[in-house]
């Protein structure tokens, strides 16, 4: 592995962090904004993961470790996530974001 | 540089802007499932093949389904899906901020040295990595299992259906 | 037997019982009260004989029973009882006289209602002036003293509800207090000298010769001598309390009250306290006796101003025509003659006419009191007239009891108390003044006593009524016909040919002298007797009023003299008119300095208070509440501000979390170094 493939994989995930964070900004739709949020998350694995294999500590894996537990948490989060979703959507009717905003100042 | 690599790459980054664009929500969840999947490949050129697994198993197989289900139970009118003036300003607003802090993790990436050492790395087969779960990571590994337990008992309560309320079909 | 502390000691205090007890009962029991202050008196009568026979067994000895009364750090203040001769014979005349015009006011002040309150005020008196007597501390003796005075006040205030009587007691006592005024400084300055009060104390009390001795030899102010300025304070007390010249002028005005308070009061018992005091003093008076380098001395000074008033009681009570004004100006009269025996150095001939004059004089008074009480309240002697017929023993025991205060011859007592004194006077080494003086006197007394005697008991009445008057009850007469008794009796216990009393109260043996020593002064005095009776008939007794309007034969003699004698040489207008005035004025300046100097002063603290209690109000609630409010205020109006910031919309706030993680991440790339 060189150092392009290095910056190029880094720059990947950068812009999927990116995607991501656009997705969870711009869309007004719930679900969508969670799964913008498993985007961002995902990249952030996908950064543990290429470091991992081209510089890693050798005595230990902490990176693969660290991004299964992030998968695993990512996964409840996203059904937590979705179930509030419902729950939201029984009370409102709809999934749109900005009809939540009964708790403005 | 890999082709390989490169249309990994590429399909992910396409199919998630799409992904993010589309007004449909179904669509939307699947051209994610598309970007999962092109994770998966791209954990599989570097040699992390439990990794990418899990992902695939977690994502595509869990995931996915549940974002399924919740768009197909939250279906809406289509007409409440529309364009207006508020969503075009959010989206340069986003637009904005997204781009400034890819300028400035691209920056941040370009300008840094790396190591002169160049390390091997050791292949992650499932027993090092089990063998490090249950040693070294074995309080983490409970307690996520009680949090993902939790997590379950949580979002069946919370969607859970209610006598009173009626289903939107 | 001997009398022991308790026994002596309830001479007065019996009295005094009596009148307390006599205060708590119920109005309705004056009967029960006037005999049980009675009783009480009567008591107190038999201890003091008993109390005499102890005396008389050792005159020269002074009995005392001293005991400490409170200590002041390390000095204690010690009071006591005495008995010696003078005590005792004072004891039993004020004894006596007081049962006496006790039984006579059961009469008298028969129809008043407050009948139970006169007689707790009379055993009230009576009880402070055996307190005075049998004293042997100055202090106790003036405790008593002022105790006297306020009974006086009660009883010649008596009759409340009449002006006359009220003022008349307010000057009584106001008088008094100028007197006392002078003679508490006196004890002040003798108890800083010597240190003790007590009269004998076993050689320490300030009438022994140790501490006389010590005091007489210091000088001071003005080069008059200590113990001629003392002497001088203390006859003070006494020149207002026995109505000296020019303190006089209360006595005349309490005989507002009723007369047998006028009797008891102010004929023979209190008036003559300050002549006792000086008696009592009278070592004191006398221990400047041998010191020449001083401008004059303590009894020639009381020896003047006794004679001046001697004189001029006898002047003014020549033109009086109320019984009671005539017998208090002839009080006054005496008292000066009591006050000039004791200046001239004769205290056993002022002591001798104190005790003669308590007896007429009561009787006198007693008489005009059963005169005045049986023509129905008529004081005034030309509206009286033809009671001799009427009242025979009323007329009886005043014409004793007159006689006896003329001085007539050999009889009566008055004529021995005065011969005493007048051959004192002869005998005084320092001018032939009061020599003078007392024979003008003794004239001037004779005659105006025949004049009330003529308008009062002969010719017809000129009452307004022509009310029938008679003799009044036993109660009354008996009284009378006893004080007659004494009035011829006693006079015969100090004749010079026999001078007992005198010898009995000097403590030296009998030395009998013969009848007619000073043989011609006596003659000169009877003479002088024989002519004042003289002058007097024929004015008043030969020729008879006839009716209560004619003008009076004096003052068709000499009209202006009369009217300012009359008048009572105008004594009462100018202190008016000085000392009235001077008193208006400085109560005028201390009304102006309290009202607007100290008042103003206080409410100015006041007002200062009321500043900062403003000043800590205004912080408090203007600042305080206020800022606190204001600051209140502004955090909840930028607390509005704050929560605009809650939009409600999600993705403004994921737009700030992003934001920020841009900024931070700048943040930590440019600074992390």
């Amino acid at each position: 592995m060189n150092d392009q493939t290095l910056n190029l994989c880094l720059l990947f995930s950068s812009a999927l962090f990116c995607i991501g964070l656009i997705t969870t900004l711009s869309r007004s739709s719930t679900i969508l904004i969670l799964l913008g949020i498993e985007l961002m998350l995902n990249s952030a694995n996908i950064n543990f993961i290429v470091f991992e294999r081209t510089q890693p500590d050798v005595s230990t894996s902490h990176g693969t470790l660290f991004v299964l537990f992030t998968i695993a948490i990512a996964a409840s989060e996203a059904a937590v996530g979705l179930a509030l979703l419902i729950a939201l959507f029984k009370h409102q009717r709809s999934v749109v974001i900005d009809d939540a905003s009964q708790l403005k100042g | 540089m890999n082709a390989t690599l490169l249309i990994t790459i590429g399909v992910t980054l396409i199919s998630s802007a799409v992904a993010l664009s589309l007004r449909n929500l179904i669509h939307s969840v699947l051209l994610l499932v598309i970007t999962w999947i092109g994770i998966c490949a791209f954990y599989l050129i570097f040699n992390a093949e439990f990794i990418a697994f899990t992902q695939l198993l977690v994502y595509v197989g869990a995931i996915s389904m549940v974002a399924l289900f919740a768009v197909l139970l939250t279906r809406v009118a289509p007409s409440t899906n529309q364009r207006n003036k508020q969503s075009v300003t959010r989206f340069i607003y986003a637009l904005i901020t997204g781009l400034s802090l890819f300028s400035l993790m691209a920056f941040a990436v370009l300008h840094t040295d790396s190591p002169k050492e160049k390390v091997e790395a050791l292949p992650a087969t499932v027993y090092s990595i089990g063998k490090a779960l249950t040693e070294e990571y074995a309080p983490a590994l409970m307690i996520t299992g009680s949090l993902l337990t939790l997590a379950i008992l949580g979002s069946v309560l919370l969607a859970a259906h209610s006598p009173q309320s009626k289903e939107n079909s | 037997m001997t009398l022991s502390a308790t026994y002596l000691s309830l001479i007065p205090l019996l009295p005094l019982y009596a009148a307390a007890l006599g205060v708590l009962l119920p109005k309705k029991n004056k009967h029960f009260v006037s005999s049980l202050t009675i009783i009480a008196m009567a008591t107190s009568f038999i201890i003091s004989l008993f109390a005499l026979n102890q005396a008389l067994k050792n005159t020269s000895i002074h009995s005392t029973y001293n005991f400490s009364w409170f200590n002041l750090g390390q000095e204690s203040v010690r009071i006591g009882i005495l008995l010696d001769p003078l005590t005792a014979f004072m004891a039993v005349m004020v004894t006596f006289i007081s049962t006496l015009i006790f039984i006579f006011s059961t009469s008298y002040m028969k129809e008043d209602e407050n009948m139970k309150q006169f007689f707790c005020f009379l055993s009230f008196f009576a009880s402070a002036m055996l307190g005075i007597i049998i004293s042997n501390s100055l202090l106790l003796l003036f405790i008593s003293w002022e105790l006297v005075g306020l009974a006086s006040y009660l009883l010649i205030g008596f009759w409340f509800h009449k002006p006359e009587a009220a003022a008349a007691a307010k000057k009584a006592f106001l008088t008094t207090r100028i007197g006392d005024l002078g003679f508490l400084l006196g004890i002040l300055w003798l108890y800083h000298t010597c240190g003790t009060l007590l009269f004998y104390d076993h050689g320490h009390g300030i009438l022994e010769h140790h501490v006389l001795a010590s005091i007489a030899s210091q000088a001071t102010i003005f080069g008059l001598p200590l113990v001629t300025a003392i002497g001088l304070l203390i006859f003070c007390g006494a020149a207002g309390k026995s109505g000296q010249f020019p303190l006089h002028v209360w006595l005349p005005d309490a005989m507002e009250g009723p007369t047998p308070v006028s009797a008891l009061i102010h004929a023979a018992t209190m008036v003559a306290a300050g002549v006792f005091l000086i008696a009592r003093m009278y070592p004191l008076m006398q221990a400047d006796q041998f010191i020449i380098a001083t401008p004059f001395h303590t009894l020639t000074i009381i020896a003047f101003i006794g004679a001046i008033t001697a004189l001029l009681g006898a002047l003014i009570a020549g033109s009086q025509y109320d019984i009671k004004r005539v017998l208090a100006y002839s009080t006054i009269s005496q008292l000066g003659y009591m006050m000039m025996a004791l200046g001239l150095g004769s205290w056993l001939a002022a002591i001798f006419h104190l005790l003669t004059h308590a007896f007429f004089k009561a009787l006198l008074f007693l008489g005009a009191g059963s005169v005045i009480h049986a023509s129905h309240h008529e004081q005034d002697m030309r509206k009286l007239g033809g009671l001799s017929k009427s009242m025979p023993i009323t007329f009886a025991t005043f014409s004793i009891g007159m006689l006896a205060l003329c001085g007539f011859p050999f009889l009566f007592s008055g004529f021995w108390s005065k011969e005493a004194i007048i051959h004192a006077a002869y005998e005084w080494p320092v001018s032939i003044l009061p020599l003078i003086i007392s024979l003008i006197a003794v004239a001037l007394t004779a005659f105006y006593m025949t004049r009330l005697m003529g308008e009062v008991f002969f010719g017809t009445s000129r009452a307004d009524h022509h009310h029938h008057t008679h003799e009044n009850k036993a109660q009354m007469t008996v009284p009378l016909s006893l004080l007659a008794l004494c009035a011829i009796a006693v006079g015969f216990i100090g004749t010079p040919s026999w001078p007992w009393l005198q010898s009995a109260l000097n403590g030296t043996p009998v030395e009998a002298e013969g009848l007619f020593k000073g043989g011609i002064v006596m003659l000169g005095s009877i003479l002088l007797v024989a002519g004042g009776i003289g002058l007097g008939w024929v004015l008043y007794i030969r020729n008879l009023r006839t009716n209560a309007h004619e003008e009076d034969p004096l003052e068709t003699m000499i009209p202006g003299t009369f009217k300012l004698l009359g008048s009572r040489l105008k004594i009462d207008e100018f202190y008016t008119a000085t000392l009235g005035k001077l008193n208006t004025a400085l109560a005028i300046l201390s009304n102006g300095l309290d009202r607007y100097v100290w008042d103003l002063s206080i409410q100015g603290l006041a007002k200062l208070g009321q500043l900062s209690g403003s000043i800590n109000y205004a912080m408090d609630e203007e600042a305080l509440n206020q800022g606190f409010n204001v600051t209140s205020e502004k955090i909840r109006q930028s607390g509005v501000q704050y929560s605009k910031a809650q939009s409600g919309e999600t993705h403004g706030y994921l737009r700030v979390f992003a934001i920020t993680v841009v900024i931070l991440t700048l943040l930590i790339i440019t600074l992390w170094s």
